[in-house]
């Protein structure tokens, strides 16, 4: 409970502080990829299945979204769900043969996902306009809005993680074998886990659609992809307020290093080299934030 | 209670288990010794489902669960623990306890299976579950359902004296503490047969002692059949009424631990004749 207020706290002091416009388009582009890396620290963070393809899954939300409301002029909040759901689909299909495998199956899988899914909107021309990108999307997105659905998001994904689900996914991350013999269906555990997490990254990819009003497929490449997972690590496996801090420190600093854009990538790398010597475990471990000063949990 | 039917087990070319076949009868605390590479955790892990044998088949009450999988074989009542110790290593000794209370499920469905409506598709009985919506708003029945189920997982963590240690990772716990907390683990699942493999491994004397009653009063208290691989035959040998015997992957005796005591085969197994 105290947590939910602090959540919504925070939720209105980034809705509501007067800012310029610069300032509250960082502010809009980390909710969105806070959202998104919500969405893999669910998977990788806390059910233990790495992924190299998230990008793809804020593809599909965010052309989903884009085509319905452009091409179909479907409103704007449906639009988004629709693109959310649009992940879940595609990853469903993914999951079902290469969850069933232990060991990295996935995460290979799902590096070619995110080709295919940027080939196939290059190429599909007549309907997503190929590699010109798709243009006058409307600007959907406002700060509130985003903030609102970030914050949404954290309080629901920190509720289900202390519930019967947030157990059953840690339960098959810690250990497989001994989590089906507790009786749970490991497959079915990571299943939900890889679909949840979908949705959270299309949702984020259709924000970013309606924040930027211009998508195009290389804006979810490879990069991205690999962006997301190091978020994660960056923050913690296992910690969801360290996954958050972590996006939005690495979306603060990306931004504040604009101007030298042609070193971003180097200064990124450098920073996940230091970060990995000096706390594999990413910033907070595996601890959520308000653990810290207790020490018990490792 | 449960019935093993000529198994053999071959890894490759190896064969692990050879034509073994017993019956453990409801209720009872049966051992089962044997050397080292006898092919006694190769059973348990037969028994619930972790390998399908090669050949043979697994009656767990009247029904043949040879081929079900290791989640399915659970759900019908049948928990372990590991010889070397499968906990969540990461999560804090209570939720350990709590993951798999969470699984208790509702005897009903058991029922249906014994009484032979074995239905394809084993599902636990959700309805006193709260749902997924209530999980992320915690609103419902999620907190009532929550608190019941720490209860009754602190319930069982005093039961086997762990309930100080609650909040600490699992992980970070003294190795004799961690044994005990699996053996927590699997009684919350409110099994109906709960094997043992290896409980007493890496503890010292007094440990082991503190283990005798904990398994005898479990065994009394909960119901349960027990099923024990051990090392230690002195703890074997006081609390089983009945022991088998394997050696090479086959069984080479069965029967009352003074039978056991002065078979000639077992003698020459352990003392190498």
């Amino acid at each position: 409970m105290k947590r939910n207020i602090i959540l919504i706290l925070i939720g209105l002091a980034l809705a509501l502080w007067p800012l310029g416009g610069y300032q509250e388009g960082i502010i809009i582009l980390m909710c969105i990829n806070c959202v998104a890396a919500m969405g893999v620290s669910i998977l990788t963070g806390f059910t233990g299945i790495f992924t190299l393809g998230h990008a793809a899954y804020m593809a599909l939300g965010a052309y989903t979204a884009a085509i319905l409301t452009v091409r179909y002029g479907i409103s704007v909040f449906p639009s988004i769900l629709a693109g959310g759901f649009m992940a879940i689909l595609v990853a469903w299909l993914i999951g079902l043969p290469t969850l069933k495998l232990t060991g990295d199956y996935y995460a290979i899988a799902s590096l070619g996902l995110c080709e295919a899914i940027r080939l196939i909107l290059e190429n599909w021309q007549s309907f997503t306009r190929g590699s010109r990108g798709f243009p006058g999307i409307e600007p959907y997105t406002t700060r509130g809005f985003a903030v609102t659905i970030f914050i949404f998001l954290a309080i629901i994904t920190f509720n289900f993680l202390e519930s019967r689900l947030g157990r059953e996914l840690k339960a098959s991350r810690d250990d497989g074998v001994a989590a089906s013999l507790m009786g749970f269906d490991t497959h079915k555990s990571k299943m939900k886990a890889l679909v949840i997490s979908a949705f959270y990254c299309g949702i984020s990819g259709a924000l970013l659609g309606g924040y930027m009003g211009f998508i195009q497929p290389s804006m979810f490449d490879m990069m991205k992809s690999t962006e997301l997972t190091a978020v994660v690590v960056f923050g913690g496996l296992g910690s969801l307020s360290g996954t958050i801090l972590g996006s939005a420190a690495i979306t603060l600093i990306m931004e504040y290093f604009r101007d030298i854009s042609q070193y971003r990538m180097l200064i990124y790398g450098l920073l996940l080299v230091i970060i990995m010597v000096f706390r594999p475990e990413g910033l907070l471990g595996s601890r959520e934030i308000w653990d810290l000063k207790m020490g018990v949990k490792k | 209670m449960l019935e093993l039917h000529n198994i053999d087990m071959f890894f490759g070319g190896i064969a692990a288990l050879h034509d073994i076949k017993f019956r453990v009868d409801d209720g009872s605390l049966t051992g089962i010794i044997g050397p080292n590479g006898a092919g006694k955790t190769t059973i348990f892990n037969i028994i619930t489902g972790v390998y399908t044998p090669t050949a043979g088949s697994v009656i767990f009450n009247g029904y043949d669960i040879t081929n079900m999988k290791a989640y399915q074989i659970n759900r019908l009542g049948i928990a372990r623990t590991f010889q070397n110790l499968r906990l969540f290593a990461r999560s804090s000794v209570l939720e350990n306890v709590m993951t798999a209370a969470q699984n208790r499920y509702v005897n009903s469905y058991r029922e249906e299976i014994f009484s032979g409506n074995m239905t394809q598709k084993i599902s636990p009985n959700l309805s006193s579950w709260y749902s997924f919506v209530e999980s992320c708003l915690h609103l419902g029945r999620w907190s009532r359902i929550e608190k019941t189920l720490k209860f009754s997982s602190m319930q069982l963590l005093e039961r086997v004296g762990l309930h100080d240690r609650a909040n600490q990772a699992a992980g970070t716990l003294p190795y004799g503490m961690q044994r005990r907390l699996e053996i927590a683990r699997a009684l919350a699942l409110e099994p109906k047969l709960l094997l043992l493999d290896e409980p007493a491994a890496g503890m010292n004397p007094e440990e082991v002692f503190e283990l005798n009653d904990l398994i005898t009063g479990i065994h009394k208290d909960f119901n349960l059949t027990v099923l024990v691989i051990e090392h230690h035959m002195d703890l074997i040998m006081k609390i089983c009424p009945r022991i088998i015997c394997l050696n090479f992957g086959a069984k080479i005796a069965e029967g009352t631990s003074e039978e056991i005591h002065n078979n000639p085969e077992v003698l020459e197994a352990y003392l190498g004749g």
